[in-house]
C-alpha cells in the first residue's frame, strides 16, 4: 500500500498512423483522425472556439473556429478551399495547409465576422453576469473581435433567467447556441432534459417540454417522473452543463452573484460523496467555500462530477458544527464546552478504565465509513495498539461476516495495475459488465458515466442483477437480470455456460470474454450467500471483480484495517505472522488475538453491557440496520467518546465530544473503489484537527504513543508497513437463505439509497434538494392489484415497527416485491420500518381518511428488541 | 562545425544588443566636458549688490496678498475634480445605482474595495435589475484616491466627492460600509428597497428616464414599511404631476 498514484503508461503512436500537415507554416505530425483544432493546440496555436469540447462529439455549431484551409489535389497542387472551414469538425489530411487567424487575413476576418454576429443579440450585461471574469466570450471578443459595435438596432431579448431546475438558471439572451449543454446531456449523461428549440433568430435552449417533444418513453410515467420541486426530473449530472457553458447562459442558483473569479482561491480536492474519488476544485473566498467545480482527471472522472459532489458542500460549515470539545458535566448532566486538555483527560480516563487491561469489559470502535485513509488508519491502530481490541468496524450499514471474508479475500490489497484490478478505463473497454446489488447511477455517479461511455461506443454490454430496471439502467441499454431481494445467489449461480440459451446464458458467455467485469455493491452484504455466489461466478467465468461501496472511506478502510478481521494492508488478524509484523512496526509487544466484533455485534455487546465504552467517529445512527437499537446501545454503554464534525444523534449522547475537521479543512487521501489513492490538500485554513491528530492526542493522554500526529508520519508508517505478501483471508462459504413464505398483502422489500436523499452531507442545500427524485414506492402491476393498490395513489408500507405512506409507481418488476428509497426525506426505511432489503413488509392502500400528505410514522414499539437481538 | 567557421568580425546577435559605451548607447560623449554656466556673470553695481539682491524678493513679497489657508478654521473648497471620498449614488426614486458587480474592486490597484453581490427579489429590490451590492466596503487605509474604480463602474454608481477629511483613530473606523458611503436621499426619493418604477427596465433607469418616485412605489412602501422616514417627503413630491414617474 503506497500513497503515490501510479504513472499512466504513455501511449506511443506508430509512425504509419501519423498524418503530416502544415499549420501556420509549421510542419506537424499527429495521429490520424485528429481534429485540426486539437492539432493546433498541440503546437500551441490557439484557435477561438465555443462549441468545441474535447469530450463531446464535434458539432460545428458556433463557427468561431474558422480557419483558411488548402488541400493538395490529385496532382499534388495546393488548392485553397473556397470558404473558411470550421477547424473543430475538420480532421487532418496529409499535405493539408491550414492558416489560422495568425497567418491568414481571411481567417481573421471570418472570425471577427462570426464574433460580431454572436454579439448582435448578446446582452453584454457582464457586470451582472456570473461568468464575467472567466467568460470565453468576453475573452475571445477581446482577442478575436472588433473593438466597437456597428449594430444599432434593438436586440432580441428574453425574460431574464428562467430556472430549468431549482439548481440551474438559464439566461437565453446570453446563449451562443453552441449546444455544449444539450450535447453533454445527450451524449454523456443521457438525460436530454434541455433541447434546442425554435428556428432562426428565435432558436433557444429550453426545457425539453414533454407536451411538445415527448420523452421518447424513457421516463417512468406518473409521480416518479417529477423531482422534489415538481418539475420533470432533470439529471444528476446537470451541474456539468454550467461548467462547460462557454457563456453565462447557464448559471447556478446557489452561486448566483456570490463572487468573481478574482476573489476566489482554488484548491484541488476530491469528492467526498462517493467512492469514485472524483477530482474537484474547491473555490473559496475569505474562508468560505462558494462553489465546487469538476477537476480534470482523465483516468478517473474525466471532466465530469455528479451534482452531489458539485453542490453538496454546505454541510461542512453548517451552523451545528462543533467548535470546541464538549464534556458531560457531572452535576448538570449536560454537555458543556471544555478545553482540549480537559476533554482529552476525561476521555482518556474513561477509556483507560473501560479497556480490559483497565478492568472494564473493553471498548468498541466505530470509525464510520467516510474517513480518509490516514484517519481510518489511526482508528485501526488506536483500537489495537492503545485499546487492545479488534472490535473496530467502519461499516455503518447492513453488513455480515460473509462480507468480512469477501473484503479480506477479494478486495484488500488490490491496487491499480495489480493483478485482477479493475479501473475506470477497464469499465469503458469491458465487453460485458455485470452489476450486482449496485445501482451505478445512484451509488457511484461517475462510474455510471464511464459505463455509459463504453456502451455508447458499442464496446460494452451491461447487465444488472436487481429487482427492477431503473431509468439509469435503461439509459445504458442495460439488461435486467431480474432477482427478487434475497434470490441474488440463486440467480448468480444460474449464470453458467451450460444454462439454456437465453438471458443467463448471454451473461455467462459475455463474462467469459476477456476483459469482462463484475461490479458488486455494498448492498450484497445483506443477502446471505451473495458474496459467495459472486466469487463463484467470477471464478467460473474468469471475469474480474470490483467492489464499489457508497461511502468515500470504505475502500480505504479495508486497506487500513478498520474492519474487525483485518490489520493494515489487508493482513488477517488470525494470521500470527501478520500480527507480529504489525506489532513490530507499531512497536508494541503484541496485538490482540481475539477475533473482533462487527458493528452490529459491537452495538449488541454495548447494549447488553458486554462493552464498557465506545469510540465513535462520523457515524449516523439512522444509517445503521436498526437505528433504534443503536441509540439504545449508545445510551446504555458506560462511556462514549465521539469524534464528530457536527452535532449528531451520537454527540448528543456522548460523554466527551472531540470536534474534528471536515474534508475541506484537512489534508488527506481517499482510496477510491479502484484502489487508487486520491490525495487532496487542505483547502481552508482551520484550527480543527483531523481525526488522526485527535486520536494521537487522545492516545498521548492515555500514556501511549500513537505516532500519527502529522500526515507525513502516517504516510511514513503506512509505507514502512508495506504490502502483505502472505495469505489472504479465506473466501466466504455461506449458503443462501431459504425464501420466506409470504402471507397475502405482504411483499419483500427492495431498497437502495438514491443519490440525492436525506443524507446529512446534503444538509443546507435546498437548491440541490429540489432536484432529487420524488419518493415513490414501486411494485409490479400484479402485486398492486393483489394488494388493492392503484398506480399514482398512496400506498402504506408497514412493518411491525411502523409505516411509510408514499405514492405508488407501477413498474415492470418481479411480483411480491416492493421497492422504496432507503433514506428519502419522506421515506426513511430504516428508521420508520426498521426493515431493510430482503425483509417482509405489509402493503395496503393508504388510509382514505389520511390526507394527501406523504408521511412517515415510526410508532414502533421497542419491547421485542431484546428477544430478536 | 559550420558555426566555428564563422568570421569573427561578422556581427552576431549578441554584439548588436551589447552596449557600445558605458552609460548607454546614446549619442553622448563618454568624457563629460567641464561645467560652463550659461548665465552671464554680473559686473559693476550688479556684482556689488549680488549678495543682498535675494532680499529684494522677500521685501517685495511683503506687499502681496497672503494665500495661507487657515485650515481647519477656514475651509476653502477644493477644485471641483478633486479626488475625495467615494459616494454610492442613487436614482431619483431612491433605488441604489450599485449593482454589486465588483468591477470597482477589480480595478482597484490598492485592493481597498470589498463587494459582495446578491439577488434582488420582489420583496427586497435594492437596485434596478437582478443584482445589487449587499456588502460594500472601502478601506480608506488602503485607498490611494486614484479614481480607477470610478472609471470602472458601469452604472455610475460610484463617484468621488470632494471630501478629504478622512483621518481617524481606529482601523475599523476607516473601513467605510455601504450605509456610510450611500449618497443622501435625493429630494422626493424613497428609501430602498422598493419595486422599480412601473414598466421601467434597468436600461431605462440607466438612461435617466426615471426622474421621480411613482405612486405605486410609494404605495408599496406604505404597505410594507409604513414608518419609513422618507415616505412623507416622497409623497409630497409626487403630488406635483410634472415630477411623476418616468418621462418617455
Ligand atoms: S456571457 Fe460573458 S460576455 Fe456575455 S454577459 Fe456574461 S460575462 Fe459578459
Ligand atoms: S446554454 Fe450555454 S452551453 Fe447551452 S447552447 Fe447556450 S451557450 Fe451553449
Ligand atoms: S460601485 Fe459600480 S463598479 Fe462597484 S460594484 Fe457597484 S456598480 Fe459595480
Ligand atoms: S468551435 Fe468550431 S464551430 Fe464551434
Amino acid at each position: 500500500m503506497t500513497i503515490t498514484t501510479p504513472k499512466q503508461a504513455g501511449g506511443g503512436v506508430a509512425p504509419s498512423n501519423l498524418v503530416t500537415f502544415q499549420i501556420d507554416e509549421l510542419e506537424v505530425s499527429v495521429p490520424k483522425g485528429t481534429l485540426v483544432i486539437r492539432a493546433a493546440e498541440q503546437v500551441g496555436i490557439q484557435i477561438p472556439r465555443f462549441c468545441d469540447h474535447p469530450l463531446l462529439e464535434p458539432a460545428g455549431a458556433c463557427r468561431q473556429c474558422l480557419v483558411d484551409v488548402s488541400m493538395p489535389d490529385r496532382e499534388g497542387n495546393l488548392r485553397p478551399m473556397p470558404k473558411p472551414q470550421a477547424s473543430c469538425t475538420l480532421t487532418v489530411a496529409p499535405g493539408m495547409v491550414v492558416k489560422t487567424q495568425r497567418t491568414s487575413a481571411m481567417a481573421d476576418k471570418a472570425q471577427h465576422g462570426v464574433m460580431e454576429l454572436l454579439l448582435i443579440n448578446h446582452p453584454l450585461d457582464c457586470p451582472v453576469c456570473d461568468k464575467g471574469g472567466e467568460c470565453p466570450l468576453q475573452n475571445q471578443a477581446m482577442s478575436n473581435g472588433r473593438s466597437t459595435s456597428r449594430f444599432v438596432d434593438i436586440k432580441r431579448t428574453y425574460p431574464k433567467p428562467i430556472s430549468i431546475s431549482t439548481e440551474i438558471l438559464l439566461d437565453r439572451e446570453r446563449c451562443v447556441l453552441c449546444q455544449r449543454c444539450t450535447r453533454f446531456q445527450e451524449q454523456i449523461a443521457g438525460d436530454p432534459f434541455i433541447a434546442l428549440q425554435d428556428r432562426g433568430a428565435r432558436s433557444q435552449i429550453g426545457l425539453f417540454s414533454a407536451d411538445v417533444l415527448g420523452f421518447g418513453g424513457d421516463v417512468p410515467a406518473g409521480p416518479a417522473a417529477l423531482d422534489e420541486s415538481g418539475r420533470p426530473f432533470a439529471s444528476y449530472f446537470s451541474g456539468n452543463t454550467i461548467q462547460i457553458c462557454p457563456v453565462g447562459a447557464l448559471t447556478n442558483a446557489s452561486y448566483r452573484f456570490r463572487s468573481r473569479p478574482f476573489d476566489l482561491v482554488s484548491t484541488p480536492g476530491i469528492g467526498e460523496h462517493d467512492s469514485c474519488g472524483s477530482a474537484i476544485r474547491i473555490d473559496h473566498r475569505r474562508g468560505a467555500v462558494l462553489r465546487r467545480m469538476a477537476g480534470d482527471d482523465a483516468s478517473v472522472n474525466e471532466e465530469w462530477i455528479t451534482d452531489k459532489d458539485r453542490f453538496a458542500f454546505t454541510w461542512q460549515s453548517a451552523p451545528d458544527r462543533i467548535a470546541t470539545p464538549l464534556v458531560r458535566d457531572e452535576t448538570t448532566g449536560q454537555l458543556r464546552s471544555a478545553s482540549w486538555a480537559e476533554a482529552l483527560d476525561v476521555a482518556a480516563a474513561g477509556l483507560a478504565a473501560a479497556t480490559t487491561a483497565g478492568g472494564g469489559h473493553g471498548v468498541g470502535v466505530l470509525p464510520g465509513g467516510r474517513l480518509t485513509l490516514e484517519d481510518s488508519y489511526a482508528y485501526a491502530k488506536f483500537a489495537r495498539a492503545v485499546l487492545g481490541t479488534n472490535d473496530v468496524d467502519q461499516r455503518v450499514r447492513p453488513h455480515s461476516a460473509e462480507e468480512d471474508a469477501f473484503l479480506g479475500h477479494a478486495v484488500a490489497g488490490r491496487t491499480v495495475g495489480g493483478a485482477g484490478s479493475v479501473t475506470f478505463t477497464d469499465l469503458e473497454q469491458a465487453p460485458t459488465v455485470l452489476l450486482v446489488a449496485l445501482e451505478a447511477e445512484e451509488e457511484a455517479g461517475v462510474t455510471y458515466l464511464r459505463l455509459r461511455k463504453g456502451v455508447l461506443a458499442g464496446r460494452t454490454a451491461v447487465f444488472s442483477v436487481a429487482p427492477l430496471a431503473s431509468r439509469g439502467l435503461d439509459r445504458i441499454s442495460g439488461t435486467l437480470v431480474a432477482a427478487a431481494p434475497g434470490t441474488e445467489p440463486e440467480v448468480l449461480d444460474a449464470i453458467t455456460g451450460s444454462a439454456p440459451l437465453g438471458q443467463l446464458r448471454t451473461v455467462a458467455d459475455g463474462l467469459t470474454t476477456a476483459g469482462s467485469v463484475i461490479l458488486v455493491g455494498e448492498r450484497l452484504a445483506a443477502v446471505p450467500g451473495g458474496f459467495t455466489a459472486v466469487l463463484r461466478l467470477a471464478e467460473r467465468t474468469g471475469a474480474r471483480l470490483a467492489w464499489i461501496p457508497r461511502r468515500a472511506g470504505e475502500r480505504g478502510g479495508v486497506e487500513t484495517g478498520a474492519l474487525p478481521g483485518l490489520l493494515p494492508g489487508g493482513r488477517p488478524v488470525s494470521d500470527a505472522r501478520a500480527r507480529v509484523d504489525v506489532a513490530a512496526a507499531w512497536d508494541v509487544p503484541s496485538l490482540p488475538t481475539t477475533a473482533g466484533r462487527t458493528t452490529t455485534e459491537i452495538l449488541r455487546a454495548a447494549r447488553k453491557g458486554k462493552l464498557s465504552a465506545l469510540v465513535v467517529g462520523g457515524v449516523e445512527l439512522a444509517d445503521l440496520p436498526d437505528p433504534a437499537k443503536a441509540v439504545r446501545a449508545i445510551e446504555k454503554v458506560g462511556f462514549v467518546v465521539s469524534l464528530e464534525v457536527r452535532a449528531s444523534a451520537v454527540t448528543e449522547l456522548a460523554d466527551v465530544v472531540l470536534p474534528v475537521a471536515p474534508p475541506t479543512e484537512k489534508a488527506g487521501t481517499y482510496l477510491n473503489w479502484e484502489g487508487r489513492p486520491r490525495p487532496f490538500p487542505q483547502a481552508l485554513a482551520s484550527t480543527a484537527l483531523a481525526d488522526h491528530r485527535a486520536l494521537d492526542a487522545l492516545a498521548a493522554a492515555m500514556g501511549a504513543e500513537l505516532g500519527l500526529r502529522t500526515i507525513t508520519a502516517v504516510h511514513a508508517e503506512i509505507d514502512q508497513l508495506g504490502a502483505w505478501d502472505g495469505a489472504r483471508i479465506d473466501a466466504p462459504v455461506e449458503s443462501a437463505a431459504e425464501p420466506t413464505e409470504l402471507a397475502p398483502g405482504q411483499a419483500v422489500l427492495a431498497s437502495w439509497h438514491l443519490l440525492l436523499d436525506a443524507g446529512r452531507l446534503q444538509d443546507g442545500e435546498r437548491f440541490l434538494a429540489g432536484t432529487a427524485k420524488r419518493t415513490v414506492a414501486r411494485t409490479s402491476a400484479a402485486t398492486a392489484t393483489a394488494a388493492g393498490l392503484t398506480d399514482g395513489e398512496l400506498v402504506r408500507v408497514s412493518s411491525a415497527h411502523g409505516s411509510v405512506t408514499v405514492r405508488l409507481a407501477v413498474t415492470a418488476m418481479p411480483d411480491l416485491v416492493v421497492w422504496l428509497p432507503t433514506n428519502a426525506p419522506d421515506c426513511a426505511v430504516r428508521t420508520s420500518l426498521r426493515a431493510d432489503a430482503g425483509d417482509v413488509v405489509q402493503l395496503a392502500p393508504a388510509d382514505p381518511a389520511g390526507d394527501d400528505v406523504v408521511s412517515t410514522d415510526s410508532a414502533g414499539s421497542d419491547n421485542n428488541d431484546e428477544v430478536s437481538a | 562545425m559550420a558555426d566555428d567557421a564563422r568570421d569573427p568580425k561578422e556581427p552576431t546577435g549578441d554584439a548588436e544588443v551589447a552596449q557600445t559605451h558605458p552609460g548607454g548607447d546614446l549619442d553622448r560623449p563618454v568624457e563629460a566636458a567641464g561645467f560652463e554656466s550659461l548665465i552671464e556673470a554680473k559686473t559693476g553695481l550688479g556684482e556689488m549688490l549680488a549678495p543682498v539682491a535675494g532680499f529684494g524678493v522677500t521685501f517685495s513679497a511683503m506687499f502681496r496678498p497672503t494665500i495661507t489657508e487657515q485650515y481647519p478654521f477656514e475651509r476653502v473648497p477644493t477644485k471641483p475634480r478633486f479626488h475625495g471620498r467615494h459616494q454610492l449614488n442613487r436614482y431619483a426614486d431612491g433605488l441604489e445605482k450599485c449593482i454589486g458587480c465588483e468591477l470597482c474592486a477589480w480595478a482597484c490597484p490598492a485592493d481597498a474595495i470589498y463587494v459582495e453581490g446578491a439577488s434582488n427579489s420582489p420583496e427586497a429590490q435594492f437596485s434596478p435589475g437582478e443584482r445589487y451590492g449587499r456588502v460594500y466596503q472601502i478601506n480608506y487605509l488602503r485607498c490611494i484616491f486614484c479614481g480607477l474604480c470610478i472609471e470602472a463602474c458601469p452604472t455610475r454608481a460610484l463617484t468621488m466627492t470632494n471630501e478629504f477629511e478622512l483621518a481617524g483613530p481606529t482601523r475599523e473606523g476607516l473601513i467605510w460600509e455601504k450605509q456610510d458611503l450611500l449618497a443622501p436621499m435625493p429630494v422626493g426619493a424613497l428609501a430602498a428597497p422598493h419595486p422599480m418604477a412601473p414598466g421601467a427596465t434597468d436600461t431605462d433607469y440607466y438612461r435617466g428616464e426615471v426622474t421621480g418616485t411613482a405612486e405605486e412605489q410609494i404605495d408599496w412602501v406604505r404597505e410594507f414599511r409604513p414608518d419609513d422616514p422618507t415616505l412623507p417627503g416622497a409623497a409630497t413630491a409626487t403630488t406635483a404631476p410634472a415630477e411623476q414617474g418616468r418621462t418617455r
